[in-house]
């Protein structure tokens, strides 16, 4: 049997289909129940054993070779449609991608965190007080004399006074800082105390320096041993933890606050070059913060035994060290809810440094 | 405060070089603000004589001029028409910077002609107006004299900062015994001189207080001097007064200002010959009026110190004298008063008239009341010599007011509170040095001029000042155990989650004030649910910040705004802080709360979705972000319609848990936009954080996580219902056929319109079925939903679409 002009016919058919349909059409016409090699295959019962054997191999041969090559030619013919198809699905990548709100988190609430972890690390907790308070938390209580100059100082903004209370509860006022809270907790807490807290403090004054709002952070540590080296210590670790700068130079200076005695105002080292401001070892010292021994009688307010207790307070603006850290210009900037600087100024929720960062 | 090395010196014996004068200030608590030292700054500029001054060839007002300096002689073209032959000026050589001009000098060519620096005016050097021509100095000065030595600039002047308990060290001779204590020097004893007296002073003095306000004036002293001859101090009062920025005016005036500032001890001069009777001192009547002798006209309230004489107020005691009685050129008989006024009456009269002045700053901060007695020798003295004249007896009212006290000192104290001991020796010569009398058991009394010592812990920070803080060894301060203590509290906890949760959904977090526009505090439910009144500032900074804010809403809204007209227009805002219902410790709550303006995006390429405008969900979305953060039971909480009014009230809602609302959210009502001039939608929430539960966690493990084995199925409802009904009854309804199988109920579609009668909606709803513990055979699932379709029925009215 002769089966290689058949076999001619199929493979130049083969090559020739052109898509998917047209070869399978070709396999059909091949291969099908009623295609021409199956149609051989029938005709071998009517063949002699003989003939049948060395027939049947070739017909069998033909078919697994037709077969392979419609597979072949299928293979390429969807390598080919893909090709198509993805030719045809080209897009324009130059295009943006739809756009995604960027949330962010506003320098005063990222310094406040940092605040948290460095001074938790010392053994230091978090204690709240409120914005409107009176006249006793806020001056009397530590140790400001009725009409002193240095309650003049504080530019103090006054809320009616609440004829439901007795004495100094009844001057209402926004606190002026947050010395109040040390006053609420030692009232309401046994020494040992060793706190921090934050938040808004109000003062009537509104320039280039100064807004009617911004925030402060207090520390408080009360108990039978703790003296000034302490504070010296605790305020060195501190500044140099919080800007990142292992020897950065401190000075304690002499101050005056009414609920401190002694008193101090800390400065670190700087320099100043061309109208720019560098932290650390320098030329020049920058004033950081307020501290000093709790005075007596701020002890005693709270009704606790200056002869027993003692221990050490300070203060600080959460502003300025956000300024002096992150190289903010304006303080005023930071309450004018600018979304460019929000952008700029603002820290991701999701990448928020901290001392163990980069 | 400032004042200069001379005037220092003139009270302390010290070889210390300015700089160590500056460093030792500021360790011992005197903090240096500034340190002007003049002489360095006009160092260059010198005495040179002028040669020759000839024509320039080339310019008709130049002349080149051959002027001979210490370092030879140059060529200088001057436009100067003073500049001539044989004339001594003031030289100013290439390469030093001439400060009236803000220029540094450089050697140059004019019209041809070289000319190497130049020769300077009063102006120029910023020493006056004078710009008719350059210095003109007498022939004798010699050449090379520095400008500073002609001017009096040698002097260099310090400024500190005094802080308000130190009113010892608002006089120069307080600041000197503190450096001398400090071991920069010694203080020079003050001599008081014997003044004899050659007539009876007159008038004479009378304090009319009552019981009540004694204390106001305990002490007024009078003195007249007889034929004096007034005029201008002598060149070196003047020198020091102006480099302090005061101005001189007369002998007179000038040596009250240098008693006031060298010795905090404030006098008043008055001319004798203008007082008419008897003078009194007495507290004032409301309506007195004072034409004061700094220009300004005060009108009195009752109970202010006043010094009278028979015609009415003289001045204000101890604040500012009177111009009728002042001292003129003219003034030939001068009444000298020196007094001593309590500090609280000085500060509040001060305060309530505005009226500021160097004698109010040092009696409101306490002077030294004993010193009120050498003070009236010293100056009469010193009108003596500078005025001539004769003197008067003293005339003397009232007493020295105690000013002294005593208290027992424990030295050992000191290591208690510093940390570190100091021999006992030592912390006696320190507070000796600073003037307080240590007897042999520790008594300690304090001098006169330190009203700011009140016990131990002051005799304590005065060694330890004086010693400098330096001396100090830090010790750090560490943590009780391995483990640092939640340091949080748990409303801080909250506001930190949902800072981040917010910020993560792209807003962005501001502060803002807390107290805004009263109206618009109002609108925002200052009346409906806080004591507005009690919460209105008594002496705001201006009327948009003078309402204590019942809501951060309307500061957002205006943020928003504000970034509109810049540009931004669709500002997502975001801010965790206080608002106030009362002045009550539980009427600030904290209080999360957004807004989103707008659109949720700017016009994309790929689609509407991208630009769609901000509604009501975007606003419950974040809020529900939120509360999950913060651990609250997001999933679970009842949503109401009645939000405040604010809010539109067809789009708005609560989210409650009982009866405490969580949050409020929804679109803000247009009306109340139109108020704000605001144009585009906002939509907006407000997250009250102390009413999320509390997590009551312990340890630090979570629940174990629930992971069924068994593929969940979803099943699609669709129902038609009335158009009212809201989605949540036919999620609750479902929900409740089976809390253990049914996992999820959402609605994805909800259709009126065309095929749904009026007044009906049809509302399309997947529910996930999650089997537990073994694969629902088909009947199973065919009963539960059945039984969604009947619970739904009967819940809602509504009927299942075939």
């Amino acid at each position: 049997m002769d089966t290689s002009a058949l076999k001619k016919e199929l493979v130049e058919l083969v090559s020739a289909a052109g898509d998917m349909a047209a070869l399978e059409n070709v396999r059909v016409t091949a291969l099908g129940k009623k295609g021409r090699i199956t149609d051989l295959m029938k005709a071998l019962g009517t063949m002699s054993p003989d003939e049948r054997k060395t027939a049947g191999a070739e017909l069998n041969l033909l078919k697994d070779e037709i077969a392979a090559l419609i597979d072949k030619q299928s293979a390429q013919l969807k390598a080919q449609e893909m090709d198509a198809r993805l030719a045809n699905e080209t897009i324009d990548v130059t295009l943006s991608p739809r756009p995604e709100r960027k949330g962010s988190i506003h320098p005063i609430s990222q310094t406040m965190e940092e605040l948290v972890t460095i001074f938790a690390d010392m053994g230091f907790t978090v204690a709240e007080g409120p914005d409107i308070e009176d006249d006793f938390h806020n001056f009397t209580a530590l140790n400001f004399p009725i009409g002193h100059p240095a309650r003049e100082m504080h530019d103090t903004f006054y809320l009616p006074n609440d004829e439901r209370k007795e004495g100094e509860a009844q001057k209402k006022l926004l606190r002026t800082h947050t010395s109040t809270v040390q006053i609420r907790y030692m009232l309401e807490n046994k020494p040992p105390i060793k706190i921090i807290c934050m938040g808004r403090v109000y003062r009537s004054d509104y320039d280039m320096t100064h807004t009617p709002v911004f925030h402060q952070m207090e520390g408080l540590v009360i108990d039978k041993s703790t003296h000034m080296g302490h504070l010296k210590g605790c305020l060195m670790d501190f500044v140099r933890s919080y800007f990142e700068i292992d020897d950065l130079p401190v000075r304690f200076r002499p101050s005056f606050f009414p609920f401190t005695e002694p008193s101090a105002e800390m400065d670190i080292g700087c320099s100043r070059k061309d109208g720019g401001l560098k932290i650390g070892a320098g030329d020049s010292w920058l004033e950081i913060l307020g501290c000093g021994m709790v005075h007596p009688n701020v002890i005693r307010n709270c009704g606790l035994d200056p002869d027993e207790y003692q221990g050490f307070a300070f203060g600080m603006g959460i502003e300025r060290i956000a300024m002096l850290k992150y190289g903010i210009p304006d303080l005023r900037t930071f309450f004018e809810a600018d979304t460019r600087w929000l952008s700029h100024y603002g820290f991701d929720p999701l990448n928020r440094p901290n001392r163990a960062t980069k | 405060m400032k004042f200069t090395i001379s005037w220092l010196k003139e009270y302390l014996e010290t070889d210390a070089t300015l700089d160590q004068i500056a460093e030792k200030l500021t360790d011992i608590g005197l903090e240096v603000e500034g340190v002007e030292d003049r002489a360095a700054t006009y160092a260059p500029f010198k005495v040179a004589e002028v040669l020759e001054a000839k024509p320039h060839p080339d310019a008709d007002r130049l002349r080149i001029c051959q002027v001979k300096t210490l370092d030879g002689v140059l060529q200088v073209v001057c436009g100067a028409p003073n500049a001539r032959t044989g004339m001594k000026a003031v030289f100013a050589p290439s390469g030093s910077y001439i400060p009236g001009l803000d220029v540094t000098l450089k050697k140059s060519n004019i019209r041809g002609q070289e000319s190497n620096g130049m020769m300077v005016s009063e102006r120029e050097m910023c020493l006056g107006e004078d710009h008719n021509g350059i210095i003109d100095l007498p022939a004798d000065t010699p050449i090379g004299t520095p400008l500073a030595e002609i001017y009096g600039l040698n002097d260099p002047v310090i400024e500190i900062n005094v802080t308000p308990n130190r009113p010892d060290c608002a006089g120069v001779r307080g600041i000197a015994r503190d450096l001398a204590a400090a071991g920069l020097g010694t203080l020079k004893p003050l001599v008081t001189p014997k003044i004899t007296s050659a007539f009876e002073s007159n008038p004479k003095v009378a304090l009319q207080f009552d019981d009540a306000n004694k204390e106001a004036c305990p002490l007024f002293m009078g003195r007249l001097i007889k034929g004096v001859k007034n005029g201008p101090s002598p060149d070196w009062l003047q020198q020091r007064l102006k480099a302090i920025g005061l101005r001189p005016i007369s002998k007179l005036v000038d040596i009250t200002n240098y008693f006031c500032i060298g010795m905090a001890r404030p006098l008043h001069v008055f001319d004798a010959d203008k007082l008419s009777g008897n003078i009194h001192v007495r507290m004032s009547k409301k309506g007195e009026t004072l034409d004061a002798l700094n220009d300004k006209s005060y009108t009195l309230e009752d109970n202010m110190v006043v010094v009278c004489d028979d015609s009415g107020v003289l001045g204000l005691g101890g604040i500012v004298g009177g111009v009728k009685t002042g001292c003129e050129d003219d003034t030939v008989n001068v009444y000298l008063e020196c007094a001593y006024f309590d500090p609280l009456r000085i500060a509040r009269t001060g305060r309530s008239l505005q009226v500021t002045s160097d004698a109010r700053y040092r009696f409101e901060r306490g002077i030294d009341p004993a010193f009120t007695v050498e003070a009236i020798e010293l100056a009469t003295q010193m009108i003596l010599d500078l005025c001539g004249g004769e003197a008067g007896t003293v005339i003397k009212a009232g007493d020295v007011p105690p000013s002294t006290k005593t208290y027992k000192y424990d030295p050992a104290r000191y290591n208690r509170i510093i940390g570190s001991a100091v021999p006992e020796a030592e912390q006696k010569a320190i507070l000796e040095s600073l003037g307080f009398k240590v007897a042999n058991d520790w008594s300690v009394t304090t001098p006169s001029w330190r009203p700011d010592v009140f016990g131990q812990e002051d005799l304590v920070e005065e060694v330890a000042r004086i010693r400098g803080y330096a001396a100090i060894p830090p010790v750090s301060v560490i943590k009780d155990g391995a483990v640092a203590k939640a340091a949080e509290t748990p409303r801080g906890s909250k506001m930190r989650k949902a800072r981040s949760a917010l910020a993560s959904k792209g807003l962005q977090e501001c502060v803002t004030w807390s107290f805004m526009d009263e109206d618009l505090a109002h609108r925002f439910g200052a009346n409906d649910r806080q004591q507005a009144a009690r919460l209105k500032l008594m002496n705001p900074i201006s009327s948009e910040l003078m309402q204590m804010r019942p809501s951060i809403l309307p500061n957002l809204i205006a943020a928003a705004g504000r970034n509109a007209d810049r540009g931004c227009m669709d500002a997502a805002l975001f801010e965790v802080g206080p608002i106030f219902y009362g002045t009550d410790l539980q009427e600030q709550p904290v209080v999360a709360t957004g807004v989103r303006f707008g659109h949720q995006g700017p016009r994309h390429w790929s689609g509407a979705e991208a630009n769609r405008a901000v509604d009501a969900f975007d606003a419950k979305e974040d809020a529900l972000a939120a509360i999950a953060a913060c651990g609250g039971p997001s999933g679970n909480l009842q949503v109401s319609r009645d939000a405040p009014s604010y809010y539109h009230p067809g789009r708005s809602g609560s989210l409650r848990l009982g009866a405490n609302v969580v949050a409020y959210f929804g679109e803000i009502h247009p009306a109340i936009l139109d108020q704000m001039k605001i144009t585009e939608a906002v939509v907006g929430f407000e997250l009250f954080l102390e009413n999320i539960p509390e997590q009551k966690k312990k340890g630090t493990a979570l629940p174990l996580v629930d992971l069924p084995q068994f593929q969940p199925l979803s099943r699609d409802f669709a129902f038609m219902a009335d158009a009212k009904t809201e989605g949540d009854a036919f999620v609750r309804a479902i929900k409740s056929v089976d809390r253990n199988l049914i996992a999820n109920v959402e609605i994805f579609d909800v259709y009126t319109g065309k095929g749904v009668e009026p007044g009906k909606k049809s509302v399309a709803i997947a529910v996930t079925i999650q089997p537990r513990d073994h694969t629902l055979t088909d009947s199973e699932i065919e009963g539960i939903c059945q039984k969604i379709k009947s619970t739904v029925e009967q819940k809602t009215g509504a009927t299942l679409r075939g």
